[in-house]
């Protein structure tokens, strides 16, 4: 887990697997907690600690390079985020792996066009991501990275290549996918979803989207009567922050929206 | 504090237009102020904080007062070399900012916890050190190393710190402030922790100690003067930071106590034992784990004291 900021979901999977109880995910954030906001190796579970950006995938390529050594045939795969490509570092493991021929290593970049402040287009342009890796060399599969089906067989897909190079799946991906009020909104990067609306309305709405054979043994029924949001609550909005920003700069560093609340995939800014 | 040095910053930015301030895309919620008065004053260099660095050196040669900003370690750690080559080595006119100094973001695990971050720019020559005690202190500091021209480090905490003194006077990069005069104890302190170390000062009034307590808002240039005077003036010296007690502020206080040739007071240095916060949890509580809550440091001093 190179996006170490992801532990939430991390967590989920883990406790789901049985590497600790389901009852401990309640401890996230809380004082003691094992569940720190980004992965730590302290965990059952948990390969490296990661958190700041740019190391897990190095790590992944030093553990996939140590099997080669050995003639291990374990495989290494580490999820990225995709403003985590910002980071320079990214790219030096990216032509190392290449360069070392690790064809057991395996990349998932969460191609969700958000970070931090903004969109990743109206931060660091990332361009034609996928098309950077091919010029590392790297095999790349570009996917619906919300749809299951079709990360099981990217994954199958890998498995056919024969020509030594790492591989890469681009995961492009909706922030919040499912859930509308969280959806390209970059709020949510940093909220979690408090008791009352946000929760009852997120399990619900994910119950709406749930794909066929997934069950949820938890609230199988989703929330009956939830809480709903008051008109004021802060749905919809833009929260991002490139708007804001007028500079007489010749050239406007917005480059791109796409609509709080909605699926909807990043579309060009018109500057006239 | 990140508010208060926002504020100030805008009010420098809007009088020098030289001034800039590089995020490394963190600030969600806090710069925009800053944004949205000097929009031509600010960039977002994304999560790339290496090139952010030497970016804001090559700004500060072409004449610019570049603050690059980003939390945790993320803008020291992450870049030193950066800040030692091209920063320091050039004398450029560079403000390194820290948001969360120490455990400010003690629940997002260990690798937001800055705890070495002073003893590692500390050892960088042409570096000034600043950690500021208060709101205050934060204003002033940020005044301070606007006008100094080179490189300076500051590091901050969040939200939520009071205001300990009432006003400044004569605040200088270098100097140490004096809170509170006493007698046989003088605890000195270094950034956030300067709540506890308050706290700890009433604990120990009530029971019959009279500490002097002194702010070093700079750690670097160490305010060599005030440690001296003090260590020949009291019995016992105690130091208090948010950081590791290996090579930090109470490492430069050592330094200085242990060349002086005859002196009264020997030392107490109050930090993290050396070791990573593998625990988390919020600031409060991961003082306390690390033996830095008021109590604790009460406790710590009147034991070494009471002999």
């Amino acid at each position: 887990m190179s996006k170490g900021h992801a532990g939430t979901a991390l967590y989920a999977a883990l406790a789901e697997m049985g590497f600790f109880p389901v009852e401990e995910l309640k401890t996230h954030y809380a004082n003691g907690s094992r569940l720190s906001g980004h992965v730590s190796h302290h965990l059952p579970g948990v390969d490296f600690s990661t958190g700041a950006l740019g190391h897990g995938i190095s790590a992944a390529v030093g553990m996939a390079y140590a099997a080669k050594k050995d003639g291990k045939k374990f495989r290494a795969f580490a999820v990225l985020g995709d403003g985590e490509c910002d980071e320079g570092s990214v790219w030096e493991a990216a032509m190392f792996a290449n360069h070392f021929r690790l064809d057991n290593l395996v990349a998932i970049v969460d191609h969700n066009y958000m970070q931090s402040l903004d969109f990743c287009e109206n931060t660091l342009e990332l361009e034609d991501f996928a098309s950077r890796w091919k010029a590392f060399g790297w095999n790349v599969e570009e996917v619906n990275g919300n749809d299951h089906a079709a990360l099981k067989t990217a994954f199958g897909r890998i498995e056919s290549y024969d020509n030594h190079k790492p591989s890469v799946i681009v995961a492009d991906t909706v922030k919040g996918c499912g859930i509308r009020f969280m959806q390209n909104d970059i709020l949510w990067h940093y909220r979690f979803p408090h008791d009352g609306w946000e929760y009852d309305c997120a399990v619900n709405e994910l119950h709406k989207v749930k794909p066929d054979g997934v069950e949820d043994p938890y609230t199988p029924n989703g929330i009956p009567c939830p809480t709903l949001p008051a008109e004021t609550d802060d749905i919809g909005n833009d929260h991002t922050y490139s708007y804001t920003w007028d500079t007489t700069y010749p050239e406007q560093m917005r480059r791109v929206t796409a609509g709080p609340g909605t699926s909807e995939k990043i579309k060009p800014v018109n500057h006239t | 504090m990140r508010d208060t040095f926002v504020k100030t910053l805008i009010e420098l930015a809007k009088e020098n237009r030289n001034i800039e301030l590089v995020t490394g895309d963190l600030g969600f919620g806090v710069l925009k102020p800053y944004w949205e008065s000097c929009p031509d004053q600010f960039t977002n260099a994304g999560i790339a904080e290496q090139n952010m660095t030497t970016v804001a050196a090559g700004m500060a040669l072409e004449g610019k007062v570049v603050f690059t900003y980003s939390i945790g370690n993320f803008p020291t750690l992450r870049c030193l070399e950066q800040i030692r080559n091209d920063c320091a080595y050039h004398e450029a006119n560079v403000k390194i900012v820290c948001v969360g100094g120490g455990f400010v973001y003690g629940s997002l695990g260990m690798s937001h916890q800055a705890t070495e971050d002073l003893a590692i720019m500390r050892a960088l020559p042409n570096v000034v050190v600043m950690a500021p005690g208060d709101l205050v202190e934060a204003e002033a500091a940020t005044k301070a190393i606007a006008a100094y021209p080179g490189t300076c480090y500051l590091r901050l905490g969040r939200g939520g710190e009071k205001r300990i003194h009432d006003h400044l006077e004569n605040f200088r990069i270098g100097k140490a402030i004096p809170v509170k005069g006493g007698e046989r104890i003088a605890i000195f302190s270094t950034g956030a922790i300067f709540e506890e170390v308050e706290s700890a000062y009433n604990i120990l009034t009530e029971q019959g100690h009279h500490p002097a307590v002194y702010t070093f808002p700079t750690v670097k240039p160490i305010d060599a003067d005030t440690i001296r005077h003090c260590a020949k003036e009291f019995n016992l010296i105690a130091t208090c930071e948010e950081h590791n007690i290996v090579g930090g502020f109470g490492s430069a206080v050592a330094e200085v106590m242990a060349e002086m040739q005859s002196k009264r007071a020997f030392l107490l240095r109050i930090g993290m034992n050396d070791q990573y916060g593998t625990i988390v949890g919020n600031q409060k509580y991961l003082r306390e784990q690390y033996g830095m809550s008021a109590e604790q440091i009460a406790e710590q001093i009147a034991r070494k004291i009471n002999g």
